[in-house]
């Protein structure tokens, strides 16, 4: 899998409360629960961002609770992936149910800075920055969560697998 | 080679012998939490189009978030809740006002030592003081162990606690695990076990062993597990007839770290905001004016906790200034603390009482805060925005020292206010 886009960048523990606040949590449809994404991290946030673009982030994001709005905002609202110093780890594992691709690695996210060209390369395992033509190596994905994010997500991969 | 407890549990679970950290496995789940997001997992459930559940007496779903509801919205999604529950014959409903879920797993006796329990809600660590290896998962995640039973996992690494010393008098185990936070990080433990060891921790009741499992979650815990001892032992046989195996850790377990904490001279411990981590004694910040105070929660909502609370309000009547909202966890802690008199010196006090379950600790209902407020609480966040407005801010702190700031409208160390 190969993603390109551009990149917005923010800081270190960025929680679950600030990535969809409680109280949007009993939306269900999607482009309401896309358009409060990050509100209260930053409310110029769709100001900035177009579909597609990459979030370049600090240690510990997605920290706090297991609800997985924080995951399905951010692939409603059309974050092409999520490159991180470290990710909590239910938020880890939402993102991928979710079928968006998340990436650790602290040198690429202390190099890149906002609105830097990027291309990640799954199979690969690098991600290169083309406005700064600088290329990281990445721990690769276990392939089963490779196949998890082909098939677009946990639910499209039970299905799959189900037949149903 | 020794195991670590989680090492153990997850072996067993994924039917190997013995298994390390690092390895991937499938685990089957002994016992399966949700709450009100019960109607996102089954939205996701139904939509991978499955019949029926893998095992309705294995499924355990507790209204407690936005309880009674709220709003028309809540309102129709309990409904949902509750329709899904009678046509899949799921056999454990707590409804409104049974309590908040991590008090009524192990009260009901769902829970005990060896235990492989997923919820989706990052407090399921709470069940790591009965000896049981509880996580938290997301809702997708959920409606794959309705359907599978099953659920895959990393084995982690642990990180091994000794915490010993002597506590000062109204030096709790809420103010322990905080001082813990403090030094570790909010992503100290990402990733990790952590098994807790020490005297201190062996003289804590049941319910300071929920506390520290609870908000161990605030360092990015996978599990935190109290290995059991007689205490656990009686508490589990009290709850429930089943039969379990208590699971140790192997005398020559591998563990990443160890620390040793000695909390002999720690102050009550406070959390500032915004983050469970920016941890300070009381003195530092005694004096900061406050507006309302918050004693529950799955944390610290417990019969222990509210007996320390009506100890220093007995008689007294708190702040004019402040709101304190008193959450008991369940309804047979309620009832115990009418049984106790405390019900009675809470409302003497002035506080408001209101239904067991979640109450204002996620910011939706029943003390929501305005901007440029500032609330104590004995909830495990205080997150920007968590209980109210995102301009508000919340400190974390012991029932003990709660109550010794909604007396005084400010906060207070709980050792000046008793004589
Ligand atoms: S009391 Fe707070 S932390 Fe505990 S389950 Fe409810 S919302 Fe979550």
């Amino acid at each position: 899998m190969i993603i390109k886009g551009r990149a917005i960048k923010y800081g270190d523990d960025i929680n679950t409360d600030v990535i969809i606040p409680g109280r949007y949590l009993d939306l269900i449809n999607s482009e309401e629960l896309a358009s409060h994404a990050l509100e209260d991290l930053d409310p110029n946030f769709f100001t900035k961002f177009t579909k597609g673009d990459i979030l370049v982030v600090g240690k510990n994001f997605g920290c706090g609770s297991s609800r997985e709005q924080a995951a399905m905002c951010l692939k409603y609202a059309g974050v092409g992936a999520l490159i991180a110093k470290s990710f909590a780890r239910i938020f880890y594992r939402n993102a991928i149910n979710q079928g968006l691709p998340i990436i650790e690695s602290s040198e690429a996210v202390d190099a890149i800075i906002s609105m830097d060209e990027l291309e990640i390369d799954l199979y690969a395992a690098t991600i290169r920055d083309k406005t700064k033509n600088l290329q990281f190596e990445i721990q690769p994905l276990p392939i089963f969560i490779q196949e998890i994010l082909n098939d677009g997500g946990l639910i499209c991969s039970l299905k799959k697998k189900l037949r149903c | 080679m020794g195991q670590t407890i989680s090492e153990k549990i997850l072996a067993k679970a994924s039917g190997n012998k013995d298994v390390c950290a690092g390895d991937f496995v499938d685990a089957e789940i002994d016992l399966a939490m949700s709450h009100d997001n019960t109607f996102l997992v089954s939205t996701i459930f139904n939509e991978i189009g499955v019949k029926n559940i893998w095992n309705p007496d294995k499924i355990v779903i507790v209204l407690d978030h936005r309880t009674p509801a709220n709003t028309i919205k809540t309102a129709e999604n309990h409904k949902r809740i509750r329709k899904f529950v009678k046509k899949q014959n799921i056999t454990h409903l707590f409804d409104v006002g049974e309590g908040v879920c991590h008090q009524i797993l192990p009260e009901k006796g769902f829970v005990s030592p060896g235990m492989l329990i997923v919820g989706s809600d990052s407090h399921t660590t709470t069940y790591g003081a009965v000896g049981a290896f509880g996580t938290g998962i997301g809702a997708t995640d959920m409606a794959a162990v309705w359907i599978t039973g099953k659920v895959w996992f990393k084995v982690p690494e642990t990180l091994r606690f000794n915490v010993s010393g002597k506590l000062s008098r109204y030096v709790s185990a809420k103010d322990v695990i905080l001082h813990i936070i403090g030094k570790i990080g909010v992503d100290g433990a990402t990733y990790k076990a952590c098994e807790f060891y020490g005297n201190v921790i062996e003289n804590m009741s049941i319910d300071g062993r929920l506390c520290v499992s609870n908000q161990a979650m605030e360092m990015g815990t996978k599990a935190a597990i109290i290995p059991p001892d007689k205490k656990t032992v009686d508490y589990v046989t009290s709850k429930t007839n089943v039969k379990f195996n208590v699971v140790s850790s192997d005398e020559d377990a591998t563990y990443e770290k160890t620390y040793d904490f000695d909390v002999s001279d720690i102050e009550p411990q406070i959390a500032c905001p915004d983050k469970v981590d920016n941890v300070k004694p009381v003195s530092d910040i005694v004096g900061t004016e406050i507006h309302q105070a918050v004693l529950g929660s799955c944390t610290n909502g417990r019969l222990d906790d509210l007996a320390a609370a009506a100890e220093i309000l007995k008689g007294k009547t708190i702040s004019k200034n402040v709101r304190m909202i008193v959450v008991p966890a369940s309804r047979l802690i309620y009832l115990a603390a009418v049984e106790h008199g405390y019900i009675q010196t809470f409302v003497n006090a002035g506080a408001t009482i209101v239904n067991p379950g979640c109450g204002p600790c996620l910011g939706l209902h029943q003390g929501v805060l305005a901007e440029g407020e500032c609330a104590i609480s004995s909830t495990n966040r205080n997150f920007k925005g968590r209980m109210g407005s995102p301009d508000a801010q919340i400190y974390l702190g012991s029932p003990a020292t709660v109550a010794a700031s909604a007396l005084k409208g400010k906060i207070t160390d709980p050792r000046g206010v008793i004589e």
